[in-house]
């Protein structure tokens, strides 16, 4: 039976690192999972991801959230993919993120690529869950996601796995 | 090269109807766990669906955003709540999915997880539940035990539980 979901890269974080970036990846898979378990310096800093090192603003992201109401929002014009909402990244083990990110077809030339996201944040009292749809509006293969916090870094022990699923 | 996304085990209940699901024995072998649970119970009326790790109904918080098809709603909780099903109230044969992920289940972190709950039926009211779930503690999960409504509910027959595990290497 042929292998479609294969580990890529996995990165566990031995020291603080303001950013973590999977790259040359490769171009054989259909689509990409991205599983983070992750928590941060600074409590309350933002995810960001942005893919290819592209800081220009080909970023859009429209959210539903639960929190202390449901509601849905979005960002247009962005220069990276925001996945945490009204609560940002814990800051200890006590408080891993527990997010799920899938980058569809995304090593194909001619369409923009769009991506769903599962996000679930606790921190200290507070929690937060969203199911979000991104869009990357580049019709470039991904061959590199770099995640960052809009300030200080991810912690040690904070660990971030990429997978491929290749279609039949 | 290995399997990278395994079953771990299945139960399928029986005629008889089931109060609870569960998976012992987990080893710690895995990177991740993945539970799929697709599942009705005996009563008349919608009911939660609760996961407990190891035995322990500690120390669990979780937060939910819900759709019925008219309205949306937040809230939050301490009871292990990982979406609703459908009993005899809902459409003949029709059983309710759920999916619970957990990164890092035999880590020393606290085990956060996502969970996506539907409930649709041919009927006016469905919902869909996305859930955020946390147990504090420190503990390698070896036990997942899934119960339905308030213990006087039983998952009916053919509801049926899968438990894979995923390594990242």
């Amino acid at each position: 039976m042929a292998i479609t979901y294969e580990p890529i890269s996995t990165t566990t974080l031995s020291s603080a690192a303001a950013t973590v970036t999977f790259s040359s990846i490769s171009g054989s898979y259909t689509d990409l999972v991205l599983v983070m378990s992750a928590f941060g310096s600074v409590s309350g800093a933002d995810i960001r991801v942005q893919v290819n090192s592209d800081t220009a603003s080909n970023y859009s992201l429209t959210r539903l959230v639960g929190y202390t109401t449901a509601f849905s929002n979005r960002a247009s014009n962005a220069t990276y993919w925001q996945i945490t909402n009204s609560v940002g990244i814990g800051s200890s083990s006590s408080d891993p993120t527990a997010d799920v990110i899938q980058f569809m077809n995304y090593s194909n030339t001619t369409t923009n690529k769009t991506i769903l996201v599962r996000h679930n944040q606790p921190q200290s009292s507070l929690m937060e869950t969203a199911a979000q749809v991104g869009l990357y509006r580049s019709t470039s293969a991904i061959t590199s996601i770099t995640f960052s916090l809009s300030s200080g870094n991810y912690s040690s022990g904070s660990t971030f796995t990429l997978y491929g699923i290749k279609a039949a | 090269m290995p399997t990278t996304y395994k079953a771990i085990a299945t139960v399928t209940v029986g005629s008889g109807g089931a109060a609870n699901i569960e998976f012992t024995s987990i080893p710690g072998t895995y990177t991740d766990l993945v539970l799929k649970i697709s599942g009705r119970h005996d009563t008349s009326s919608d009911q939660g669906i609760f996961i407990k790790f190891n035995g322990s109904t500690s120390n669990r918080s979780h937060r939910y955003v819900a759709g019925n098809g008219a309205t949306t709603e937040s809230s939050s909780g301490t009871d292990g709540y990982i979406g609703s099903i459908q009993g005899t109230n809902a459409t003949a044969s029709t059983f309710n999915n759920t999916e619970v992920y957990i990164p890092n289940y035999a880590s020393s972190n606290n085990k956060s997880s996502s969970i996506d709950n539907v409930t649709e039926n041919n009927a006016t009211t469905a919902y869909q539940n996305l859930v955020a779930g946390l147990w504090s503690n420190s503990a390698a999960i070896t036990t997942v035990t899934i119960t339905v409504g308030n213990g006087t509910q039983n998952f009916v027959q053919y509801s049926t539980a899968t438990l894979y595990g995923i390594k990242n290497s």
